[in-house]
């Protein structure tokens, strides 16, 4: 019997009530008496020299309260990079000053450049009309490799080269994995990219800036995934506000992806304005800007070699990749080709040597970051994809050939230096096979040459880390913040709670999974349970949701306050039962002393706290109400197995995905229908990467994707019905609930298994064998290469 | 968007006098109104062609035309132009219904967008395109792209439509749009074959001579094999290239052939 409420029950959505019916509260419903609205003018050229501005015309337009420019940042900070990765040469990564607004140069189209702040959006546009900029036109930096080859035309003119970083990983490895390749008997190499993608949450980006003169108070309403982060870096890195005058709020939000994690020059902006003009200040991303402002993801170029024994034994993996940084390092940019990419490179493998190299570089494009799975997926492609292309090279099949080389016993120390504590990869692969009917295939196969249709069959497998992170490990790693999380656990008077927690829900259902939670530890009905998130005015210093970290670390905060809290209400209770706490049991919202029939309610225990009237106040504190902060031992490894089935016709190269089948092992799990959504939303990413999404740039740097007329998005009919299984579970070992996280698995998992079914499809046709194609998989690319 | 005064007329007498005062007409403004939110057009003064009832409808002549009214919405088309089946399930297929809801033929054919469904009807059929002041055959209609024979001010009042012995419409999207990469027009009359390609050439939609030569002289999908278009006026775009486009007009036009119904 499926349960009905507690940890593993599928719970319907709270939240989903007041999102589906219009109630919610998205920054950009936050209208604030007095706003004034600001509008960016931003670069249409790629590269340039900025001699000048003239904004004289503008500030004399109708409703003009200033314009800003690059001018009146100068006495402030930049945008600062979070992470500091040190190349294989022990050196410091070259990081760039990145200004709010563009002074003296201009580095990529989207970039802003002024900021018109007028009584209404129209009036400040059109006063964006009358700008006047004096530039000269620099050749743009575009293709990676040529940014690094040739440094005559540099981003920024203050650093050597474009070079951000040149980093190994593991350095010590790199003779060893050289050797064992020279040695081995049969080496496939794969040159493949991993295309640029533009996150397009639902919700674009909002901040609204508020001043209060009275008791110099700065607030911040923003779209984020991360409002403790924000203040962070932007209180102390940029604008120099004291973290106890400045609030930073984010109210629902639709959608992240990663995107809403890093600080944006529009907030600070935003803040800046509203104390220099003494009025609230809002800002509303149009699609558009969206398009060009919001950082990318993706965007690798990478050259895989995997090199395997007589007996098709893996022996090593060497790989070169560039990274493309976009025009300055965005918050977290750093961080994702090298420690969330090369620690997952042993992918699902015992593959003893394994050798990363990554060269980050600036070029004149928008800044790219985390984007769902960040690191990951490009790891996950690459190793998948070589995997599928020795197997075909060797004619072996491509399940029994990862079979063959699967991690079997945990905790397994990787040779990229991290540690999975518990998986059971045969037992996913089982899972796959059964639900995926590969028994089925040859038939549904020859059906489709019935209809002049090729049809192919890819799988690939995926591990990931998230729970991101302990702190002190990716202290060393240079991240310049912890990656703990908090929750407090507020017991009111009459028994509801209120959980305060530092992670934060932008469609991941926290509001209704963390309460799951609670009331399995206590006995409470969910709805006597309300989670408060987004406002660091409310929430205990958290570092927000990324990286399928909520459950895993801050989830686990959530379980030590509610221990704290379930102890001091054991002593409260064994007071009023005048028993010894150490006698007393909680089991469905009561108290009772082991072994008799004395209990007590949990509301009645509660009472006594607030107004403790018989109560031991020499030995406890009235109130009740508990923090924990945690951070967790290693990060967590939900892995897993993918089958893709495409339909592909071969007149047109338009290829159907006809079935998807996902068997994950995340640990336990706390609301099953929850987890289901989130891996059909990635595995839509997923597809949309493989298939559709791609964001191009021409040479002079000018966006060519730059709306939805160009850039696709998978829609419901480019994806088919799903089927998901999570009913394998190796619970993680070190957090309290066992739990792995579940949010980016699917964009991860997804786009090998999709590339490799168009190369088996293609293979199984008469015409000539194609041994790759890069995504997204386009009709012409695919038929392209058919050719 | 810029500011801009906005006329209503409720006859066509009186958009036609409205428009000789300037203006820039609205029928649907599917393509017109994203380009006043990106503030790439600053018209002054839009003349809607909303509201006028005689502007509306779909109806037969006795010629057995199809005569569909220039402010008719696509959605009402493929409602009612049932007894042109080729024409209704293209009418059908346009945009999304939010699309086919507001835009109508007029406005697509006035602003005949290279990538635009209707002109690969209209030509196809060899429809006569009707304005307030003239017939205008569509052979001599579609000039180039984003270019028609209109003078300034006319206004699309009604396109009549022959109705051929079989036609089909093949569309082969643009994965990012849904316009038309590659899309044909197919229709069969008594005295010959129609073929009308949209999306692909750099000169709007155009008909393909030698597909209707030899589909005039059978018309059977075969027909076709062997020939091969001139990639030398396709568009390259992001999403497809010449030699891409030039291989699905043949591929498309195949299939038109074995779906004309």
């Amino acid at each position: 019997m499926p349960k009905d409420s507690g940890i593993g029950a599928s719970s319907k959505r709270r939240e989903d009530v007041r999102f589906l019916t219009g109630s919610g509260n998205y920054t950009d419903d936050i209208n604030i008496f007095g706003q004034l609205h600001v509008h960016f003018l931003r670069a249409d050229m790629a590269h340039a020299k900025l001699n000048g501005v003239d904004t004289a015309a503008a500030e004399a337009m109708p409703g003009v309260h200033r314009v800003f420019t690059g001018a009146d940042f100068e006495a402030v900070g930049g945008i600062p990079c979070g992470w500091l990765i040190t190349d294989r040469f022990g050196q410091p990564m070259q990081e760039p000053r990145h200004p709010v607004l563009a002074h003296g140069k201009i580095r990529h189209v989207g970039e802003p450049i002024c900021a018109v702040v007028a009584d209404t959006l129209a009036q400040a546009r059109d006063a964006a009309e009358a700008i006047v900029l004096d530039y000269e036109t620099l050749p743009a930096v575009i293709d990676m490799k040529a940014a690094v080859s040739d440094s005559s035309v540099k981003v920024h003119e203050e650093l050597t080269s474009n070079l951000c970083y040149d980093w190994g990983f593991v350095e010590d490895n790199r003779d060893a994995v050289d050797a064992a390749i020279k040695g081995a008997a049969h080496v496939t190499t794969l040159e493949l990219v991993n295309n640029r993608l533009v996150a397009n949450p639902m919700e674009p980006r909002v901040a609204v800036g508020e001043y209060n003169r009275s008791d110099d108070m700065h607030t911040l309403h923003t779209t984020s995934q991360n409002p403790h982060v924000i203040r962070l870096l932007m209180g102390a890195f940029v604008l120099g506000i004291p973290e106890h005058k400045l609030r930073v709020v984010a109210p629902d939000v639709g959608g992240g992806f990663g995107t809403k994690i890093f600080h944006y020059a529009e907030e600070a902006f935003c803040t800046f304005a509203a104390k220099a003009l003494n009025r609230p200040v809002k800002w509303t991303s149009t699609r558009s800007e969206a398009f060009m402002s919001d950082a990318h993801g993706r965007d690798h170029v990478t050259k895989i070699e995997l090199a395997l024994d007589a007996d098709n034994n893996f022996v090593a993996v060497r790989t070169e990749t560039y990274a493309n940084m976009g025009a300055y390092l965005s918050t977290f940019a750093s961080s994702v080709p090298t420690w969330l990419h090369g620690t997952l490179m042993a992918g699902n493998y015992k593959t003893p040597h394994v050798y990363v190299n990554v060269k980050a570089v600036f070029t004149n494009t928008v800044p790219v970051d985390a984007y769902r799975g960040a690191g990951r997926p490009e790891a996950t492609y690459q190793l998948e994809r070589v995997i599928d292309m020795a197997a075909r090279e060797l004619g072996v099949d491509p399940i029994a050939l990862r079979r063959q080389n699967f991690i079997t016993e945990f905790p397994y120390a990787t040779p990229v230096a991290v540690e999975y504590d518990t998986g059971d990869y045969h037992a996913t692969m089982d899972k796959l096979e059964e639900i995926a009917d590969f028994a089925g295939f040859k038939a549904r196969r020859a059906e489709s040459e019935r209809n002049g249709k090729l049809r192919g069959l890819g799988i690939n497998c995926y591990i990931e880390a998230c729970g991101i992170a302990p702190s002190n490990l990716v202290g060393q790693l240079g991240a310049r913040a912890g990656l703990y999380d908090a929750a407090t656990v507020r017991v009111n008077a009459t028994g509801s709670i209120s959980v305060m927690v530092g992670a934060h829900s932008h469609g991941q259902g926290h509001e209704t999974s963390f309460p799951q939670v609670i009331s399995e530890m206590i006995g409470i009905p969910e709805d006597q349970i309300t989670i408060v998130h987004g406002d660091t005015s409310k929430i205990p210093f958290g570092m927000g949701t990324y990286g399928s970290r909520s459950l895993a670390v801050c989830g686990s905060a959530m379980v030590r306050a509610a221990e704290k809290v379930i102890n001091k209400a054991k002593k409260i209770a064994a007071h009023l039962l005048e028993a010894s706490d150490g006698d007393i049991e909680l089991k469905d919202g009561r108290f009772s002393v082991a072994g008799t029939d004395k209990s007590v309610a949990w509301g009645d225990v509660t009472l006594a706290a607030y107004v403790p009237h018989n109560y031991p106040l020499t030995d406890i504190e009235p109130g009740l109400e508990e923090t924990a902060f945690y951070d967790p031992a290693n990060f967590t490894y939900p892995s897993g197995a993918y089958a893709c089935e495409v339909e592909l016709d071969p007149e047109t190269g338009h290829v159907k995905i006809d079935r998807f089948s996902a068997a994950d092992d995340f640990g336990n799990i706390i609301n099953p229908m929850i987890v289901t959504g989130q891996v059909h939303g990635g595995i839509a990413q997923g597809i949309g990467q493989a298939m559709l999404e791609g964001c191009v740039y021409d040479a002079d740097g000018q966006l060519l994707s730059a709306s939805y007329m160009d850039y696709a998005m998978p829609r419901a009919l480019d994806v088919p019905f799903y089927t998901v299984d999570h009913s394998c579970q190796t619970p993680c070992t070190h957090n309290p609930l066992g739990v792995k996280g579940c949010g980016e698995a699917g964009a991860i998992g997804s786009p090998p298994s999709v590339v490799n079914a168009v190369i088996d499809a293609i293979a199984s046709g008469s015409g000539k064998a194609v041994a790759h194609i890069d995504m997204p998989l386009t009709p012409s690319r695919v038929w392209a290469a058919m050719q | 968007m810029y500011a801009f005064d906005l006329e209503r007329p409720t006859t066509l007498d009186a958009a036609v006098k409205a428009m000789a005062a300037g203006g820039q007409p609205l029928s649907g403004g599917q393509t017109l109104i994203p380009t006043l939110k990106a503030r790439l057009a600053d018209p002054g003064k839009l003349i809607s062609l909303h509201s006028i009832p005689e502007l509306k409808g779909v109806s037969t002549d006795a010629e057995g035309r199809i005569c569909i009214k220039g402010a008719t919405t696509h959605g009402t088309v493929a409602a009612e132009a049932v007894a042109y089946p080729a024409l209704a399930h293209l009418a059908a297929r346009i945009g999304d219904p939010a699309v086919r809801t507001r835009g109508t033929i007029g406005g697509s054919l006035a602003n005949n967008d290279p990538s635009a469904c209707y002109p690969a009807a209209a030509l196809g059929s060899g429809a006569t395109i009707c304005t307030d002041r003239r017939e205008i055959a569509a052979d001599d209609y579609f000039q180039g792209m984003f270019a028609t024979a209109l003078e300034d001010g006319e206004i699309v009042t009604e396109v009549k439509f022959p109705v051929p012995q079989v036609a089909a419409y093949e569309k082969f999207i643009q994965p990012a749009s849904r316009f038309p990469l590659v899309a044909v027009f197919v229709a069969k009359f008594a005295d010959g074959v129609r073929v009308a390609i949209t999306g692909a050439s750099e000169t709007g939609v155009f008909r393909w001579a030698e597909a209707e030569a030899a589909l005039s002289a059978r018309f059977e999908a075969s027909a076709l094999d062997g020939l091969a278009m001139d990639p030398d006026h396709m568009i390259a775009d992001l999403h497809g290239d010449k030699a891409y486009r030039a291989h699905l007009c043949g591929v498309m036009a195949k299939r038109a052939v074995m779906h004309a119904a």
